[in-house]
């Protein structure tokens, strides 16, 4: 008997559809679900600035003689609140600038957290390698005098340097003794908190004549020149992502990372070093929680204190997420949340909505990502039963 | 009980899994269901057991129809289902996990665990099952879990069970327990559906045979059709069922294992004083039950492993401390036991999975970015010579089935030149149309003269492929013999009795 005998059935031949429309359709999906969490996120927070405008409350008291108060100044409070939101956000060149300020640090730090987790790891710790880039880059930003240019080139290494080794070390701690990256990034975090104050409570570190906590800002040889307003670091931001998308989908160290990532029992079966990629891979990610800081100390200009690295290292988190742990999609959530920050202030300024408020609607998109079962069944779209991407591994 | 399954069709999507699938279970009846993997059977069960809504047609059993929303529904009405991964808690006893899910409590909630025992008992008695109601499940072979799976579900009064490919863990000596077992059911009036894709077993037990192909039903027959027929209905071309080959022209030694001794992670000693040697143009088979030490001794073998004691030499030169990197750049080709595990990485493409290995490689990149236009050429090249069936060379590898996921594995080890090919269940879960063609490009490879080992705990397959079989039984090769030996010598030696004087060396 042969294999060409009788039976065979004809196997159709498959229109083999172009790689490109095949990526983009892969990724419809997850894109309707961020929309979709965008908006509920949006739906719910209407609801609380509803409820937490104090007229709208007081029409309450007498809604059944007179309901049409309660649903007039309900519409006027959400369209007061998300217009200014709008505004404050994307209004004025002002605003943009303020925005993509505020998305520069977000999308480093957020960087550095997605490439952790495409090689299969947590890291919590982007707060803690901030501060540590913060310390060395701040230091040599306020304290020497250099010519301009060298003097930023040094300053942004110092960051990259810091923050490299205090990754690093959660990557070689994994690497060489198993120890879970969640834990030492954590308490890294710490340790390089208590570090910057250390430093800060040195007198090299202090202005001139004053006791607190903070230092002076760097030279303004050591600062990201602008352009039509804002700094170039956020640009600088938008080169690393393109940098990482490069390594990420074409070097043979991003394939190293992905596979590590998904899968390291085939990876290490294959000849990679699982070991030396969470090393490399958490020393870049330091990196980029470094060039994060950048953007508050050489970008902003921000004095280096306790407060420098504010919640960016803790949203990068959120920001990684809700970007599905993608380059791309890092640089689309941190510019989303640079506008929610950048509006949240012009929301309370113009329509007095507690500034919390923008904390509140990041928390709630990130809550409708993770949960894109109820997203879809609020909109009705048809459930693929594709399992979200990057919420599903390593919690 | 009398269950119908009338026009039963699942669609996911555009892609039907079952087309209008007509099924009759009589009572007492044990009722083969074969087909390929991918071919639908595990759809239907699963709408069966109330894992799945049927997007068209009826259950009736007794001829009312009935709709089954969850699997609670399903064992309510009287079907039990032992799945391919046993769902037991391994720390907790037999009667424990028998009682799982409807505990009987005595006064103050305390649990009624004598009551429960006393029930495992009367089952197991009842059927001749032989289990003891209080040991700690995570203590019993893997034979008699799957008997407890089988209690659980007699215990919840089934009277449609559905065994999942029940014989794909155990030992000979147990399919055939097995097979007893499913006899004594029969006799006391359960039906059974048994799904696999093991012609032989088929062919032992069932009454009546359903095969199923591409989600249709292609056919019944009796158990007196030949293997043969029954392959061809399941593939829907002839089968070749035996490997054609010549005598091996067995050369020098390439791979040789001494006194090789192997301690696994958790410090058990797994392997113990292990030697062989594997020749140029010669099949190894290395044959055993699941779990005696074959797994940890190829994974030395490759360097994922370090051997507490002994050496292994490939070609003379003691490659013993080498790791997997420096293991494949010698020339050595894995095909791992489970491929999913350590064979591949489900999210990546065909085409990134087809160079896993081989991404270092100046063909395919030039030490710092990876050349895609040469990985796409070799992914096309590849699909076609190998016949790999996927949508296109950017699927991922997880959307394949196990036979077109397992011929990724085995293209792209067979795309560098071997010395050593490793094949470690080379064909487990794969369909017969993909079995044929595995075994003979390992065959193929063996010509060329490289030395391959092929580890299997299905005999057919250790007798299909080797020129000399080494069996492990506790860590240890008990005996290495010619592949004449009788069949049940060999499934003695598996179960630990010696290598019996006749087997003759090899």
């Amino acid at each position: 008997m042969s294999e060409t005998t009788t039976t065979q059935e004809p196997v159709a031949p498959q229109p083999k559809p172009s790689p490109g429309a095949s990526r983009w359709e892969a990724w419809l999906p997850t894109v309707k679900d961020t929309l979709g969490a965008i908006v509920l996120a949006l739906l719910v927070g209407a609801l609380l600035i509803i409820f937490s405008t104090p007229r709208v409350i007081e029409s309450l008291s007498y809604f059944f003689s007179y309901p049409w108060d309660f649903f007039r100044y309900a519409a006027i409070a959400v369209w007061d609140g998300y217009s200014a939101l709008l505004d404050g956000s994307l209004g004025s060149p002002g605003a943009i600038v303020r925005t993509l300020e505020r998305a520069a640090p977000l999308i480093c730090a957020g960087l550095g957290v997605s490439l952790a987790f495409r090689a299969g790891m947590f890291n919590i710790g982007a707060q803690g390698q901030m501060l540590v880039g913060g310390i060395l880059a701040g230091w040599i930003g306020f304290h020497f005098d250099l010519p301009v240019g060298l003097h930023l080139l040094l300053a942004l290494l110092g960051a990259l340097v810091g923050g490299a080794v205090w990754g690093g070390i959660a990557g070689f701690l994994k690497a060489q003794t198993g120890a879970h990256e969640v834990i030492t990034t954590i308490m890294l975090n710490y340790v390089g908190r208590f570090l910057l104050l250390y430093f800060l409570a040195k007198e090299s570190f202090q202005r001139p004549g004053q006791e607190n906590l903070l230092s002076p800002p760097v030279a303004d040889s050591a600062s990201f020149p602008s352009i039509l307003g804002v700094h170039t670091g956020f640009f600088v931001a938008v080169l690393a992502a393109l940098l990482i998308w490069w390594l990420l989908e074409r070097s043979t160290w991003g394939f190293e990372i992905r596979a590590v990532g998904a899968n390291p029992d085939a990876a290490r079966t294959a000849g990679m070093s699982v070991a030396r990629v969470y090393i490399t891979a958490m020393t870049v990610a330091g990196m980029l929680a470094g060039l994060a800081v950048a953007m508050q100390l050489l970008g902003r200009q921000d004095p280096l204190g306790d407060q420098i690295a504010g919640t960016i290292g803790f949203d990068a988190i959120t920001v990684a997420l809700l970007g599905r742990a993608t380059p791309l999609g890092t640089v689309l959530a941190g510019l989303l949340f640079g506008a929610l920050s950048s509006g949240g202030l012009a929301m309370q300024a113009a329509a007095g909505v507690p500034p919390e408020m923008s904390q509140v609607l990041q928390a709630l998109i990130v809550l409708f990502v993770a949960a894109p079962a109820l997203v879809r069944g609020v909109f009705r779209m048809r459930d693929t039963g594709q399992a979200s991407t990057v919420m599903a591994k390593g919690w | 009980m009398h269950l119908e399954i009338r026009g039963l069709t699942k669609r996911f999507g555009s892609f039907t899994a079952n087309d209008k699938i007509d099924l009759t279970i009589e009572p007492g009846e044990i009722h083969c269901l074969l087909g390929e993997n991918g071919a639908g059977k595990s759809t239907l069960m699963n709408m069966l057991y109330g894992l799945l809504d049927p997007t068209e047609g009826e259950i009736l059993i007794d001829e009312k129809p009935v709709a089954f929303a969850s699997p609670g529904d399903a064992i309510a009405a009287g079907i039990g289902m032992v799945h391919q991964h046993f769902m037991l808690v391994p720390v907790f006893t037999v009667a424990e996990n028998v009682m799982l899910g409807r505990e009987q409590t005595r006064a103050m909630g305390v649990l009624n665990r004598p009551q429960a025992a006393e029930r495992v008992r009367e089952l197991s008695e009842r059927y001749g099952l032989k289990v003891d109601p209080d040991r700690l499940v995570e203590q019993l072979p893997v034979g008699v879990q799957q008997r407890v799976e089988i209690i659980k579900a007699l215990a919840n009064d089934a009277e449609v069970l559905i065994l999942d490919e029940p014989t794909a863990v155990l030992t000979p000596q147990e399919i055939d327990e097995l097979m007893d077992i499913m006899r004594e059911l029969k006799a006391r009036g359960t039906s059974i559906i048994f799904i696999t894709h093991k012609l032989r077993e088929v062919k032992a037990v069932g009454d009546r045979i359903t095969v199923i192909r591409r989600g249709k039903v292609v056919g019944t027959a009796a158990p007196e059709t030949s293997e043969a027929e029954l392959a061809e209905m399941m593939v829907g071309r002839s089968v070749k069922l035996k490997v054609d080959k010549d005598a091996a022209k067995s050369g020098d030694v390439v791979l040789e294992a001494r006194n090789v001794t192997v301690v696994d992670p958790r410090g058990h000693l797994v392997v113990k004083d292990v030697s062989f040697e594997a020749r140029a143009g010669e099949v190894l088979g290395i044959a055993g039950v699941q779990g005696n030490g074959q797994t940890e001794l190829i994974k030395s073998l490759l360097g994922l492993l370090r051997p507490a004691a002994g050496e292994i030499y490939l070609d003379g030169r003691d490659i013993s401390h080498h790791g997997p990197r420096q293991s494949l750049e010698d020339g050595i080709g894995y095909i791992p036991e489970d491929r999913s595990h350590d064979g591949f990485v489900g999210s990546f493409s065909v085409r990134e999975n087809l160079v896993l290995d081989l991404f270092r490689h100046p063909d395919y990149s030039n030490g710092l970015a990876l050349d895609l236009e040469a990985m796409r050429k070799n992914a096309d090249h590849r699909i076609e010579e190998f016949d790999i069936r996927t949508e296109s060379a950017d699927a991922p590898v997880s959307a394949l089935s196990g036979g077109n996921q397992q011929k990724v594995v085995v293209a792209r080890e067979f795309s560098r030149p071997l010395k050593v090919l490793i094949a470690s269940q080379p064909t487990r879960g794969v369909d017969v149309g993909s079995i044929e063609f595995m075994h003979k490009r390992i065959i193929a490879e063996r010509d060329r003269g490289t030395a391959v080992i092929v580890v299997s705990t299905e005999l057919d397959e250790i007798f299909a492929l080797s020129d000399r079989i080494a069996v492990m039984y506790d860590g240890r090769v008990v005996g290495t013999v010619s592949p004449d030996i009788a069949r049940e010598d060999i499934g003695l030696m598996m179960a630990g009795a010696h290598e019996p004087a006749e087997g003759g060396a090899a």
